[in-house]
């Protein structure tokens, strides 16, 4: 079973509010509407968000630009600097989650940085994906520990979820499984829950 | 020829023995184990495990409305030791399991266990997890079982009064 | 010989400690505590001994048949962890929920944000020794547990937020009943303060304890109550609004101390605010259909969506991977509760062995949520 990529088209489930619904006091339409018509979603801050990233690092895969989600790809080389960048210039200091896939038709993992905003105002409503693909072979990847401090214990859990090694991580050692745990990593494909 | 009718002195000895022993238990033993068990199952004391989603309703069993410790339930928060219950609330899983099988064997006798949770006793919703102990009576010898997921604080309650039933009636010191 | 044994006063001060799965000031859940004396000189978090790998589970069972296993991380807000999976399959799907179905998802989220809140401070106040908090909150939380048990069936397992709407209607005349539990526990609240916020040995024991400040809060992705005490003012329901919140008239409750009595306090402003919401919500839902008809195995596009909401225990997202079937090929849950674990470790370091249960009871974790 195996996502398409080309089929990662933006849901058609968050359009902005009309005059129906009272104003709100910050920036950013609601999920669900009860006015009568739906415009397009308003792209223009994800895709310059996207520009930024491209003209400064040109290897990047800008996969999705969606009203209030960009999701871009770097190669594992670039992506502490890409990080930095997106901390200090682009202002998303909130890391909120970091998220691993097991990619087995294709043989890779993805590593997904979900980072918010909170310092600079504007982007509140936005979430950066920075995500990373590795070989399956060889799933090695830099930690990102000292860009964001919070990814310390998120980076220990995919570790030990799906076996992609941080390397730079201060402290990498498994976090919520037993620690008489022999088998492979859980959350991989090849990994089959007893009983199914 | 020894006449059969004519029972030897040791045979009338042990008959007497028997029959002052009967007497001896209907007046002294049955009520002494009649105490015993009042006490036992008046001031269940149960060792403050708090495992998953059961320990809310095990909370809300000794709050204000429910309030267990009018049955004499009464959480312990010292040690252990003092403890003659142990509440298996929720999921056990296989790093708990060691545990488990510890604080068992760290309480004094008589002790019971009450398998509260549909997960400790079959292992419940999370039956196909590559964690999770499908039931605990593998482990730890289980008294009562109360079903539900979680079970009803007054569940709970009647589960407590099955095992205070269960001690009454029970008829060796040891309380089993 | 001589360099068999080395003993050295310094080495030998550090004694090592757990605070382990059974012990009633830690919940289910281990804390490895390094001790010179009464101070703390390294906490280190081992958890794990509920994790029940919900995320492995979920893949195969179809989005329907997640909602029961997924709502019971933290039991105590079940719809607020709900609300989040269910913005996320509906944005997959492309789903428009009726108002009706916003309203009564509102409703049930913000009861059970009052029905974690009062656990919590309940707990906090049995663990630093006022046992009062515990038989006032659990009590009172058994009103709220009745007004959603009749909306939703079950006692805390409600299962009532689900794709596609909710489950049922709201029963009629339970607004009744709801102005009446609200009228009351507004006055309740201000007798809360009394009791214990503004009680001297509280403030003694909680005030300048544990502080976090504004930027390791950010730093370190904190969210939630422990957040928002630390002078961050930021909420999900106001900065990327979702559901029926934009028509609602609230504030997001934030104090600049950033210590324990900061993160107590604004969990009861959090409660004053919910009374406010809901009071709104029973006065102006509209009427209308709850729930669309999904069927029972959804099909649900190919796609990645990541949805988040702010539950009781901090911001609660999803991340699910769609493969065009109806199972998800992948599902993360970031749970509030781990994202602030690392807070634990910051905070306990360099502190007195009495203060970790005001601290660590503090943060509004809860063990099971951290594990999934």
């Amino acid at each position: 079973m195996q996502p398409a990529d080309s089929a990662r088209k933006v849901p058609a489930a968050s359009p902005p509010s009309t005059s129906a619904s009272p104003p709100v006091t910050t920036a950013g339409p609601p999920v669900s509407t009860t006015g009568p018509a739906t415009s397009p979603p308003d792209t223009a801050r994800t895709k310059a968000l996207a520009d930024q990233i491209v003209a400064k690092f040109p290897s990047t895969k800008v996969d999705y630009a969606r009203e209030k989600r960009l999701k871009v790809t770097v190669p594992p080389e670039q992506i502490r600097a890409a990080a930095l960048f997106v901390r200090d210039v682009l202002g998303f200091d909130h890391l909120t989650l970091v998220g691993g896939t097991d990619y087995m038709q294709q043989k890779e993992f993805e590593v997904i940085y979900f980072v918010g905003s909170i310092s600079k105002p504007g982007q509140q409503d936005l979430v950066v994906q920075l995500a990373e693909r590795v070989k399956r072979e060889s799933p090695n990847v830099p930690s990102l520990t000292e860009v964001w401090g919070g990814a310390e214990y998120h980076e220990r859990e995919t570790y030990e979820m799906l076996g992609i090694v941080f390397e730079g991580h201060p402290d990498l050692r498994r976090l919520l499984l037993p620690e008489d745990w022999n088998d492979i990593p859980p959350l991989r494909k090849d990994y089959v829950s007893p009983g199914r | 020829m020894v006449e059969a009718a004519q029972v030897p002195k040791t045979g009338e000895f042990n008959v007497l023995v028997g029959k002052v022993n009967e007497i001896l238990q209907d007046a002294i033993g049955a009520p002494l184990r009649y105490m015993v068990n009042w006490g036992r199952l008046y001031s269940l004391w149960p060792v403050h495990l708090e495992t998953a989603c059961c320990s809310v309703e095990v909370g809300a069993a000794s709050g204000s409305r429910f309030d267990a410790e009018r049955f004499g339930v009464l959480e312990a928060f010292g040690s252990l030791r003092q403890c003659d219950l142990i509440i298996v609330m929720g999921t056990v899983t296989r790093k708990l399991a060691p545990r488990l099988k510890l604080i068992y064997d760290q309480m004094p006798e008589p002790k019971w266990v009450i398998a509260m949770g549909a997960c400790s006793i079959t292992g419940g919703l999370y039956f196909d997890s590559y964690n999770v102990l499908r039931g605990i009576d593998d482990i730890i010898p289980v008294d009562v079982y109360v079903p539900g997921c979680p079970p009803r604080a007054e569940s709970l309650i009647q589960g407590v009064a099955l095992l205070q039933d269960k001690i009454r009636h029970s008829t060796s010191l040891r309380g089993t | 010989m001589s360099a068999a044994f080395e003993y050295s006063p310094e080495a030998d001060r550090i004694m090592s400690v757990s605070l382990g799965p059974q012990h009633p000031g830690a919940g289910h859940f281990r804390i490895r505590l390094w001790l010179d004396g009464d101070l703390v000189v390294r906490a280190d978090p081992d958890p794990g001994y509920v994790h029940r790998g919900e995320e492995k589970m979920s893949e195969y069972r179809n989005y329907i048949q997640n909602v029961p296993h997924l709502e019971r991380p933290v039991i105590l807000d079940s719809s607020g962890i709900l609300f989040a999976y269910s913005l996320a399959v509906d944005q997959l799907m492309g789903n428009k929920i009726p108002p009706r179905a916003e309203y009564l998802r509102v409703i049930m989220a913000e009861l059970n944000r009052i029905i974690s809140h009062e656990y919590y401070l309940g707990i906090l106040g049995l663990f630093v020794g006022q046992t009062t908090m515990i038989t006032w909150m659990m009590g009172d939380r058994d009103l709220f547990i009745d007004l959603g048990a009749r909306i939703g069936g079950a006692r805390v397992t409600f299962a009532y937020i689900i794709p596609g709407g909710v489950r049922n209607d709201m029963p009629e005349g339970l607004q009744v009943q709801a102005f009446e539990t609200l009228d009351w526990f507004d006055k309740r609240m201000d007798e809360y303060e009394k009791m214990f916020f503004r009680n001297p040995l509280w403030e003694e024991r909680s005030k300048g304890v544990g502080v976090l400040s504004r930027e390791d809060a950010i730093r370190l992705g904190a969210t939630g109550t422990v957040l928002r005490a630390s002078g961050v003012a930021h909420d999900i329901r106001k900065a990327e609004p979702y559901s029926a919140y934009p028509e609602f008239d609230f504030s997001v409750a934030s104090l600049k101390e950033g210590d324990t009595w900061s993160r107590a306090y604004v969990a009861l402003e959090e409660m004053r605010e919910s009374v406010k919401i809901l009071r709104q919500a029973f006065k102006n839902i509209p009427p209308g259909p709850v729930r669309l008809k999904l069927g029972p195995q959804p099909r649900v596009p190919a796609g990645e969506v990541y949805a988040r909401t702010e539950a009781a225990h901090g911001e609660e997202s999803y991340f699910i991977v769609s493969d065009g079937t109806p199972k998800p090929y992948r599902l993360k849950i970031g749970t509030g509760s781990f994202k602030n674990m690392i807070v634990i470790p910051h905070l306990l370091k360099g502190i007195h062995v009495a203060d970790i249960p005001p601290v660590y009871w503090g943060l509004n974790y809860w063990p099971v949520h951290a594990d999934k």
